[in-house]
Parts: C-alpha cells; sequence; structure tokens
C-alpha cells in the first residue's frame, strides 16, 4: 500500500513538533453485497474505502487525523494535523530514520488459505436458495429477507518504535430474516452465518439451513406466550448465550475502563469474580471465528487471553496506548472500525471454557424456568455493572421440560452477581458472530459457551 | 505493496461551504450517464473536530476531513449501486462501472425508480453556521477542558468525569439525477458531551449530559454539566425496584427514543412489505385521542430539519397520527410507487455509502391541553416510576411484533414527585398498547439529537420486573 521510505519520512514528519509515538494506519477495503427481499433481489452495492490514519502520542494527549489521499503528499499533510497537539509539549524533534522500520508488511498467513471470492451470480443464487427454504417452511411466513456481504481489508501499520505489520482478511456473512403472520400478529426470526473467510463460508454452512431456522423461530413465537416477569432460573443454550459474558464481564475487563476506574472490576485481578465453573478466555487466533485476525490494528499479533481462571479474575484486555502507561505489552486487543477511528480496548472472541455437566440433564433438574434457545444482543454500564441481554427465542422449563415459547424480552442483571450465580456448565460448546458497538465504533468479534444454567436472573416479559 | 501514484483531487479541495463546486461535480458524473440509463449521483464532503479532555489535559484530538461518492444506476427497472469514500478523479469512473455491473444482476422491477421533480418548493432553512470555520482549535480545546473541568467540580460526589468531547461537523452534498434533480445541502453542528461517574461508599452510578447547536456559539458547559450531574446523583443509594403493574414517565431524551422505535412502523417501505404493526390501519384508531404525531423537517429547530429529502425532493410537514387516528405513512418514490403513491418527501439515506428508503427526521407530538413541564407530568401522575435511562433497546425491542422490553434507571414517583432511586429493573409492554395507553404529553419541547424531539411522556398500565 505505502513504500518502506515513505512510512519514515512520514513518521518523522508527525514527531517534528515532539512526542513519543507516532503511527500510520493505513487501510484498503473493498465491500459487496446483495440483499433479496420481499421475492426480489433488489440491491447490490459494491463499495471502496481507502485511507491511512496517522496519531501522535505526546505525554497523556493523542493526536489524529486521517485521509483517504495515500500519496506521500497526502500522508505528510494529516501527519502534520496529528503533530499539532505536539507544537505545546516541548520534548524536541524526533525522526524515524531510514531502515528504522523492521518487520514486514505483508500478512503472514499461518496456513489461513487465501480468501476466494464467489461471482455475483453465486451469491444470488444463494440468496433464492434461503428465500425458498423459508417459503417453503410453512405458510405462515408472509415475508422473508436475505442478505450477503463480502469484504476484503488490507491493513498496514507502521510505528516510531520500529513496528511494520499487515494483515489482510476476507470476512462473509449471510442473514436470513423472517415474517411469520397469525392471528396473534407479526413475529420475527433470524439467523446468521458470519466467519472470517471468504466463499469457503459456503462450504461449511448450508443456506437452506439458516433459512429454514429463521423461519422455525417465526413460526414458533406465533403462538408464544408472553415472558415471565420476575426473578427465575434461566438455561441459556451452547452459542449465542456467550453474549452473556461479552456484556457481563467482558467489557468491564477492556483496560481503558479500567485505568478511568469506570469498571466494577477495577482492582479485582486475583480475587474471585465468578463460579469457580467460569474460565473464560478471549481468543483472537482460533479458525475463522469472526473475531479472528493476522494482526490487531495496532500491529500486535492476536493472542490468546485467559481473563478469568476458575472463577478468580487473572487479567483484563490492553491495547498499546493503555498498556504503555501499566509499563506492560498489549494483549493484542487493539482494534478499530477503520481508518478514521483511533484504535481503543476491544474483545476479539470471548467464550466460556466447556465443563463437564450434560446439557439435557441440566434442563432436566431445572423444576421452573426459561430456556433461552438465542439470543440477540446486550448491552452493559460498565461502571455499575448492571447489564441486560435479549432473547429472541425462548421457552418456558416446566418440570424439567421445555414446553411453550416466549415472546421476545431483555433480561436484566448486575455483571458481578450474574457471574457467581453460574450453577452448571455443559459440555455442548459452540460459538456465534456478533457486531459489538463501542463508543460509535463496530467491530466484528465471536462468543461463545456450552449449555449453562443461571440459578437466578430477572426477566422484563409483561406476564403477571 | 505499491506506492500509490499521484493523483488529482480538485473536488476535495475545494473550499467548505462551497455547494457550487459539490453540484458541479455531481452534475459531470451524471453527465456520463448513456441512452437508456438513468442516474442519480450523490456527493458529500465534510470536516469534523473532536476535542476529549480527561484529567486536566486533551486526552485526544482528531481533526479530519472526509469525501465520497455514491452512484444508482437503472438499466431495464434493475437497480445497481456503488460507493467510494474518495471523490479522486479516478475512483468516479470506478465507482460508476462497479454500479452498471451491479444493475445487471438485480432483479427487474417496475417501481424502481428515481424522484422526479413534483414541483413542491423547498422550505429555505438556514443550517450552516458560518462562523464554524474561523473558530480556532485552542478555542475548541479550552472549551473541552473548561467542560471537564466544570464535571469535576459540580459536586463533591463526583468521583471521576469519564469523557467530556467537544465536536463539530461541517456536512455538504449535492445531489442531481437524468431525471431532474438538482439539489445541494450543507449543514452544521457543535456538541458538548459529558459522563461523569458519581459515588457514595462502594455505590457508583452514571450520568451524561450535552449541549448542542449549529455550530460552536451557544454550546453550553453549564447545561451539559447540571444535566449529567443531577442524573448520576439522583441515582446513588438506587436498588433494585419491586415488580409491579405501574404508570410509567419517559424523560425528554427517552421519548426520543421511544417515538424512533414508533418511528420504523411509520415507514412506507415496512408497511408495504408487511412489516409494520401499522399495515392496512390508515383511518384506524391506533391509538389514544390524545396521540397526535407529524413528522416536519420544514421546522429550523428540529434536530433533524433539513430543506431536501435524500432523493433531491423538497421535505414537508407529514401528518402521521391524528387524535389517535392513523392517516398516513412516508414514502421515499419506490416505496410510495409500490404503494401507488407520490414520495411524501421523507427519503433518508445513512450517507454515501448507503441507498435511500423512507424514513423520519423530525417526529413530534401534539402537547397536552394542560401544558405540562416535567413538574406538570409527574404531579399529574402521582404514584409510579420516571424513567431517565434505557439499555437494550436495540435487543429488546421487536418493532415488528411489537414486544417492548428494556432495562431502565429512574426514581419512583410518590405524590407526584420524584421519590427514591431504582435501578436495575426492566419495563415492558408491547407497543401497540403503549400507544393506546398515552396519559399524558408535555408541553417541554426540547429538540435533541436524533429525529424526535424530547417531550416528557406518561404511559400507562406497564410491567415492572425487579425483585
Amino acid at each position: 500500500m505505502i513504500e518502506t521510505p515513505v512510512l519514515e519520512r512520514v513518521l518523522s514528519e508527525a514527531l517534528r513538533n515532539g512526542g513519543e509515538f507516532a503511527e500510520i494506519f493505513a487501510e484498503d477495503k473493498v465491500n459487496s453485497s446483495a440483499m433479496l427481499d420481499d421475492g426480489r433481489v433488489e440491491e447490490l452495492s459494491s463499495g471502496r474505502d481507502r485511507g491511512a490514519g496517522i496519531r501522535v502520542v505526546s505525554g497523556e494527549t493523542t493526536g489524529f487525523a486521517h485521509t483517504a489521499d495515500l500519496t506521500e503528499r497526502g500522508l505528510m499533510r494529516a501527519a502534520e494535523a496529528a503533530s499539532a497537539v505536539a507544537r505545546s509539549g516541548g520534548g524536541g524533534t524526533r525522526t524515524v530514520s531510514s531502515g528504522a522500520l523492521t518487520g514486514s508488511a505483508s500478512p503472514s498467513m499461518d496456513g489461513r488459505a487465501t480468501p476466494t471470492t464467489g461471482s455475483k451470480a453465486d451469491a444470488l443464487e444463494l440468496l433464492q436458495r434461503a428465500d425458498e427454504a423459508a417459503r417453503a417452511s410453512g405458510a405462515g411466513i408472509s415475508q422473508v429477507q436475505a442478505g450477503f456481504g463480502t469484504s476484503t481489508r488490507r491493513v498496514l501499520i507502521a510505528n516510531s518504535e520500529g513496528l511494520l505489520a499487515g494483515d489482510e482478511a476476507a470476512r462473509t456473512r449471510f442473514s436470513v430474516s423472517c415474517v411469520a403472520l397469525g392471528d396473534t400478529g407479526m413475529q420475527t426470526g433470524y439467523e446468521t452465518a458470519a466467519r472470517t473467510l471468504g466463499f469457503e463460508l459456503f462450504d461449511e454452512v448450508s443456506v437452506e439451513e439458516l433459512a429454514r431456522t429463521a423461519a422455525a423461530q417465526a413460526l414458533a413465537k406465533l403462538a408464544a406466550r408472553p415472558a415471565p416477569s420476575g426473578e427465575l432460573p434461566v438455561v441459556l443454550a451452547g452459542g449465542s448465550g456467550g453474549i452473556l459474558f461479552h456484556e457481563a464481564c467482558g467489557h468491564g475487563l477492556e483496560a481503558d475502563h479500567i485505568v478511568k476506574n469506570a469498571s466494577v472490576y477495577t482492582g479485582k485481578v486475583g480475587q474471585q469474580v465468578a463460579s469457580t465453573l467460569v474460565t473464560l478466555v478471549d481468543d483472537g487466533t482460533i479458525g475463522s471465528e469472526w473475531g479472528t485476525f493476522g494482526v490487531d490494528d495496532e500491529g500486535r499479533p492476536a493472542q490468546r487471553n485467559v481473563l478469568i481462571q476458575d472463577g478468580i479474575l487473572t487479567d483484563y484486555l490492553w491495547d498499546y496506548l493503555r498498556a504503555r502507561k501499566e509499563g506492560r505489552l498489549s494483549s493484542g486487543n487493539g482494534r478499530r472500525q477503520s481508518y478514521r477511528d483511533l484504535p481503543m480496548v476491544r474483545m476479539t472472541n470471548t467464550f466460556l471454557l466447556p465443563g463437564t455437566d450434560d446439557a439435557d440433564e441440566i434442563v432436566a433438574q431445572t423444576q421452573r424456568g426459561v430456556y433461552v434457545a438465542k439470543l440477540g444482543g446486550g448491552q452493559v454500564n460498565t461502571t455499575t455493572g448492571d447489564f441486560v441481554f435479549g432473547t429472541t427465542m425462548a421457552y418456558l422449563i416446566e418440570d424439567g421440560v421445555i414446553t411453550e415459547p416466549l415472546r421476545d424480552a431483555n433480561l436484566i442483571g448486575n455483571g458481578p452477581e450474574i457471574l457467581q450465580r453460574i450453577d452448571a456448565v455443559a459440555t455442548d460448546f459452540s460459538m456465534t458472530p456478533g457486531t459489538c458497538g463501542k463508543d460509535g465504533q463496530s467491530v466484528p468479534v465471536g462468543c461463545g459457551q456450552a449449555t449453562m444454567r443461571l440459578s437466578g436472573v430477572t426477566i422484563g416479559g409483561t406476564a403477571e | 505493496m505499491s506506492t500509490t501514484t499521484e493523483e488529482t483531487n480538485t473536488a476535495g479541495r475545494a473550499s467548505a461551504g462551497d455547494p457550487e463546486a459539490l453540484l458541479a461535480l455531481a452534475e459531470r458524473v451524471a453527465g456520463w450517464a448513456r441512452s437508456g440509463e438513468e442516474m442519480e449521483v450523490y456527493v458529500a464532503r465534510g470536516t469534523e473536530t473532536e476535542v476529549r479532555a480527561y484529567e486536566g489535559e486533551v486526552e485526544s484530538l482528531t481533526s479530519a476531513t472526509s469525501a465520497g461518492i455514491g452512484i444508482r444506476v437503472i438499466v431495464d427497472h434493475r437497480l445497481g449501486f456503488a460507493w467510494a469514500g474518495s471523490l479522486d478523479e479516478s475512483v468516479l469512473g470506478e465507482t460508476l462501472a462497479e454500479a452498471r455491473d451491479n444493475a445487471v444482476f438485480a432483479t427487474a422491477d417496475e417501481h424502481v425508480q428515481l424522484a422526479v421533480p413534483d414541483g413542491v418548493a423547498a422550505v429555505p432553512i438556514d443550517l450552516w453556521d458560518e462562523r464554524l470555520e474561523s473558530v480556532p482549535t485552542t478555542r475548541k480545546i479550552e472549551l473541552a477542558l473548561a467542560l471537564e473541568a466544570q464535571a469535576r467540580g459540580a459536586d463533591p460526589r463526583i468521583r471521576q468525569v469519564s469523557s467530556a468531547d467537544y465536536g463539530d461537523v461541517a456536512a455538504e452534498s449535492a445531489l442531481v439525477s437524468t431525471t431532474g434533480i438538482r439539489s445541494s445541502t450543507r449543514k452544521t453542528s457543535g456538541y458538548l458531551s459529558v459522563g461523569v461517574i458519581a459515588g457514595e461508599g462502594d455505590a457508583s452510578q452514571t450520568g451524561g449530559g450535552f449541549s448542542v447547536g449549529r455550530g460552536f456559539d451557544g454550546l453550553d458547559p453549564e447545561r451539559a454539566t447540571t444535566d449529567a450531574v443531577s442524573r448520576a446523583v439522583r441515582l446513588l443509594g438506587a436498588v433494585k425496584g419491586p415488580s409491579g403493574r405501574s404508570t410509567i414517565v419517559f424523560d425528554r431524551r427517552m421519548a426520543t427514543t421511544l417515538l424512533s422505535i414508533v418511528s420504523s412502523a411509520l415507514s412506507g417501505e415496512a408497511v408495504a412489505k408487511g412489516r409494520s404493526i401499522f399495515a392496512g390501519r390508515v383511518g384506524e384508531q391506533v391509538g389514544h385521542p390524545g396521540l397526535t404525531l407529524v413528522d416536519d423537517p420544514t421546522d429550523p429547530r428540529a434536530y433533524g430539519a433539513a430543506a431536501y429529502d435524500s432523493e433531491g425532493l423538497a421535505c414537508r410537514r407529514n401528518a402521521l397520527i391524528e387524535g389517535g387516528v392513523l392517516r398516513g405513512f412516508l414514502y421515499d418514490t419506490v416505496s410510495g410507487s409500490r404503494s401507488g403513491v407520490a414520495s411524501t418527501g421523507s427519503a433518508v439515506r445513512g450517507g454515501y455509502a448507503g441507498t435511500p428508503g423512507p424514513g423520519c427526521r423530525a417526529l413530534t407530538l401534539a402537547p397536552g391541553p394542560e401544558g405540562y413541564d416535567e413538574d406538570g407530568v409527574l404531579a399529574a401522575v402521582g404514584e409510579g416510576l420516571f424513567v431517565q435511562s434505557m439499555t437494550g433497546v436495540h435487543s429488546g425491542v421487536n418493532p415488528i411484533s411489537g414486544d417492548f422490553s428494556v432495562g431502565a434507571e429512574g426514581l419512583m414517583i410518590r405524590d407526584g414527585k420524584l421519590a427514591e432511586p431504582v435501578r436495575e429493573i426492566t419495563v415492558a409492554s408491547t407497543l401497540q398498547r403503549m400507544l393506546l395507553s398515552l396519559v399524558a404529553v408535555g408541553a417541554d419541547v426540547e429538540w435533541l439529537p436524533g429525529i424526535a424531539a424530547g417531550q416528557t411522556l406518561a404511559i400507562g398500565d406497564m410491567q415492572i420486573s425487579g425483585v
């Protein structure tokens, strides 16, 4: 994307007014998407986004500028703008000498296959197949929307400490959303598959199966009764239940919240923060999961970080800036939505390690409660630890048996309290993709866990 | 990787606040349309500054310009779209070629068409603050630092100012089509936003506040701080509240969120595709007789005010619900054609990377006859729950089924006044039932960021879930 001597000259320009650290993050992203809705291929869209963000750190202050102009002249202008914060700082001029950058901007693919791209016609055929499968699921299906999106993102990171790194990743997702219409009104079902892969996604995923799952959800909910109101035991099926950990503690373990004393987990390393059944890992290296990458958006290789071991908090998640303050290394969690954004501490693939219980037994041993087959999302206030997570497919458990479907509702709890209430974890582990939003930036993440039970959590339904 | 070749970037360097240069660019690209091809070119450019202060210093200073283009091409009733985050000459041709290629694959659909001028004159609205461009960065930094200092010193119980931001944006766009559309818009905005953490003993609570305006002048750190601090401090000591049925008073900010949710069901596209709770119900009583809802982007006070919609038609006032009776929906050209009606001038789009669709810009409810402010609504309600923040709106509200369940924080209402704080509860109902259970609409209209006005709202018979 940019030749090394240019990078060195731009980094020198960025530090011309002083400052301790300068970095160039360049990105070239190509998107294409297609949408089938109401039985028609309504929209094919292609997009190209290319540019660079330059930051300069001077004391406690970060200067940032970005440009879509990747010529040396464009980069120099951005470097000058970013360096403005150092103008008052003193500390003298620093230069990044020729040959200072070591490493390679070429991504190390580490056995990852170069992603393949399907043709537009291939994508449309998948959309048609999903539409047909959903509509064939039942006469109650009144509307189907199927979406395909794929992107290839190349990044290059160079900094004044001599780092030069690059990454390339393809990400592909396919989603189906259905509306079912019955006497009780409309209900919805949604299913998505997303991997850090190209068209290989469809070697692993059947679009018909996704469509049938989404349709089945919508149809089942036509007969749903209002969700209960109040505290009950809750069994979370493997996969999307991982959203619980993402919200209940994942965000609270991000070091930017910790250093600002804006997390309930501040100062708790070494303490018991969860049931002994909880070992929580954040791992950006695994397979082709949605939150996987080669290097993070600060050039650090992805790594596996154990956050909670047998209920004891072992570490937080770190990016360059917060780690530097503590005199340690980043944990490979510095990520950004695009070159237009500053990096922040972000999760990658966050999951609970499987336990030893049997999933069916967990349900059988629950007298009365709620079985959550699928969660749709959640939100947390890291300072108080209060968080919500919403069901998109849930059922009542009566006398140890899964019975009637329930209408959508949020569940609410407090992170540190809920983590103590995990009293069973099964072996049937699976992962689910998601989009994590923080401070206006969205990044792809994975969540995962095996079937597990919370001894009690508040369900926000309308049934009295 | 190779070095990028030198490129000219004339449009990208035209001076800010010069819509003619953008219009000329859009016109030039639209001129590349071949015969038998309809084409719409949308170009946008913006500059922004953001300053974040922390503990008396600048934590970050971002200054940026961005520009991009989005092109829709229709050939034989097939639509193709492509966009690029750049206005470089080399990119323009590539983007058009991609849009043309995409059109080959879409389903032919007679309703797929571009807007045609409809003779409705745009209401002139000036949303551009000339003075913003000349405000030096140092003054913006000073304002962010002042905001942070004020928040830190506002109350002894403030333990931390987690964020204190100044931001401004100047955005321009131009739209030209082969069907005769030629429009341009420009808009500036500025904001202060502050987040605080209040603490007492082991307990911490958070609050946020802001001040928004068309530019730098008039931004009020005092207002942002007072709001953030009072929200955090009054929640100290909050415990999980009891379950039960209750009347809920939503504060002005929460009311903006509620109206935004309802707005998705008023989209003509959702109606045409059978995804709206209001489909087929025009002329029916869908809400309490006291419910009158209007979308009026021509009101210059509205945050979402605009002269032109995202297809280049004049924005106009559209009555949606009157006296609880559903009057109609919002349409863009395509959804209107699908429903056999004209566009209501309600196309919106998410910048150059998105295609237009119908949506609200400036929803407002007619205030109740009593002219209540917040205190008036509280007094009228007597007993209930006042909600000042909601979480999980994206995860617990389903605008298609109408199911509504959100996390909430706030204060109990006793004897018509705010009483003890509560947290970690949910409030739930269905959107259909909420519209019918309206108890009061405040006259305390405040235009907040978003697509709807803020005004205190009371809704009866909602379920609280707690202990």
